[in-house]
C-alpha cells in the first residue's frame, strides 16, 4: 500500500508490514481522541521512522493516490483536526 | 488501519473527484489541472526565496548581536582593568540579556533552515510530478476514447491532486512561519533602531564606552602630568646649578607641593572643555541609563 507523510512524500510499504504499524498508529490515534499533544508528537515519530524504514520511496515522476495519509511530525493537534475538519477550500489546487 | 488517516486520504480524493465533476470533457480538466500545476510551482518557488531572505536577514541579526555581545564582553574587560567593577557589572549584565536574543534568533534560524530545506525539496518533487503528468496528459488526449481514458485521467488527476494538496500545506505552513519571524525581525530592528541595543556598526557610543574612554582620557592626563612633574623636577635642578646653589633648596620644595593642586586644575578644564560635569559624580546614575530592554 502506498503512505504518504505531509510534507515528505509518498512510501510503498508491503502488506505484511502494515500490522507492525497498526499497533503504532492506535497510539496516534488514542493520542489525538485524548487531545494529548506531547503523546501524539512521540506517536507519530515513531509511526513514521517505521514507515520510513519498512517502506520504500515511491520515485517522484510516478502520480500514485495514497491509500494512507500520515501527519508529519511536527503537526500540532489542531493541526491534525483542521485536516480532518474539510474545511479550508483551497487546499487541492485543481 | 487508521480510521482518522484513512479519513484524511479521502478527504483529498474527495476534492480532486469534485474538481473532476465540475467539466463535462475530462479532458478540459487535464489542461486546467496543469495550469494549476505551473502556478502551485510558482508558488513555491516564491516560497522558497521567501524563506531564503527571512533565513538572512536573521543570519544577519545574530551576527549584529554577536559583535555587540562581543563587544560587552571587551567593555567588562577594560572596566575591570581599570578597576570599575560597577561597569564591568553592567555590561555583563546587557550582554546576557544579548544572548537570551541570540539564542532565540539561533533557535529560530534552525527552524527556518529546516522549512526551506522540505520546500526545495517539495519543489523538485512538484516539478517531477508536473512533468509527468503533462506526459501523460498528452498520452491521454492522443487515445482519448470514451471509458478507459476516463478512468487514466481521474488516476492522474488524483495522483497529481494529492501531490499538489500536500505541497500546497507545505507553502502554507512556511509562509506561517515565515509571517511569524518577521514580525519578531522587525521588532529586533526597531530595537536596534531606537539605540537601546546600540548598533553593531559601532558609529554612536554607548554610555559604557563613553565612560570609560573618559577613564582613559582621565589616566592620560594623569600620565602625562607625571611626565610633566618629572621633567620639571628635572628642569630646576639643571637650572640651580647654573643659576647658583642659595635658590636651590626653595626651588626643589614647590613642585611638590604644587602638583596635587594643578592636577586638580587640569582636570577641571578637561570637564569643561568636554561639557560635562565631574565624571566621578555621574557614576551612580550612569549603569541605569540605557536601558536595555
Amino acid at each position: 500500500m502506498i503512505v504518504r507523510i505531509l510534507g515528505e512524500g509518498q512510501w510503498e510499504v508491503p502488506e505484511d508490514a502494515v500490522a507492525s504499524l497498526n499497533t503504532l498508529d492506535d497510539r496516534v490515534e488514542q493520542a489525538v481522541s485524548q487531545g494529548d499533544q506531547a503523546q501524539l508528537t512521540l506517536a507519530l515519530s515513531e509511526l513514521l521512522d517505521e514507515v520510513r524504514s519498512v517502506g520504500t520511496p515511491v520515485p517522484d515522476d510516478q502520480l500514485a493516490d495514497s491509500d494512507l495519509i500520515l501527519p508529519d511530525v511536527d503537526s500540532s493537534l489542531s493541526e491534525v483536526e483542521g485536516l480532518l475538519a474539510d474545511s479550508s477550500e483551497g487546499l487541492i489546487p485543481g | 488501519m487508521a480510521g482518522l488517516f484513512q479519513r484524511m486520504s479521502l478527504i483529498f480524493r474527495a476534492k480532486a473527484d469534485k474538481t473532476l465533476d465540475k467539466y463535462e470533457d475530462p479532458r478540459q480538466t487535464l489542461d486546467y489541472s496543469y495550469q494549476r500545476q505551473l502556478e502551485l510551482l510558482q508558488k513555491v518557488r516564491r516560497g522558497v526565496a521567501d524563506v531564503a531572505t527571512s533565513r538572512k536577514r536573521i543570519e544577519l541579526q545574530a551576527n549584529g548581536l554577536s559583535t555587540q555581545a562581543d563587544k560587552l564582553t571587551q567593555q567588562a574587560q577594560k572596566a575591570l582593568e581599570v578597576g570599575r567593577e560597577d561597569l564591568a557589572r553592567e555590561a555583563l549584565t546587557r550582554r546576557s540579556g544579548l544572548q537570551q536574543q541570540l539564542t532565540d534568533l539561533q533557535a529560530q534560524h534552525a527552524q527556518l533552515q529546516g522549512e526551506e530545506e522540505k520546500l526545495v525539496r517539495a519543489s523538485q518533487r512538484l516539478q517531477a510530478k508536473v512533468d509527468a503528468f503533462r506526459t501523460k496528459k498528452e498520452t491521454i488526449k492522443a487515445t482519448y476514447s470514451a471509458a478507459e481514458a476516463q478512468s487514466r485521467i481521474g488516476e492522474a488527476f488524483s495522483g497529481i491532486s494529492e501531490e499538489m494538496g500536500d505541497v500546497g500545506l507545505a507553502v502554507q505552513r512556511a509562509e506561517d512561519k515565515t509571517l511569524q519571524l518577521q514580525a519578531r525581525a522587525g521588532a529586533i530592528d526597531e530595537l536596534l533602531a531606537s539605540g537601546a541595543l546600540d548598533d553593531a556598526s559601532g558609529t554612536s557610543k554607548d554610555d559604557i564606552t563613553l565612560e570609560l574612554e573618559q577613564l582613559a582620557s582621565t589616566s592620560d592626563v594623569e600620565d602625562e602630568l607625571s611626565r610633566m612633574k618629572a621633567s620639571i623636577g628635572q628642569g630646576p635642578s639643571g637650572g640651580t646649578q647654573a643659576i647658583g646653589g642659595g635658590q636651590a633648596p626653595a626651588i626643589e620644595s614647590q613642585p611638590t607641593q604644587q602638583a596635587p593642586a594643578r592636577a586638580r586644575s587640569l582636570e577641571d578644564v578637561e570637564r569643561d572643555l568636554q561639557g560635562q560635569p565631574a565624571p566621578y559624580e555621574q557614576q551612580p546614575s550612569q549603569p541605569n541609563a540605557g536601558d536595555l530592554r
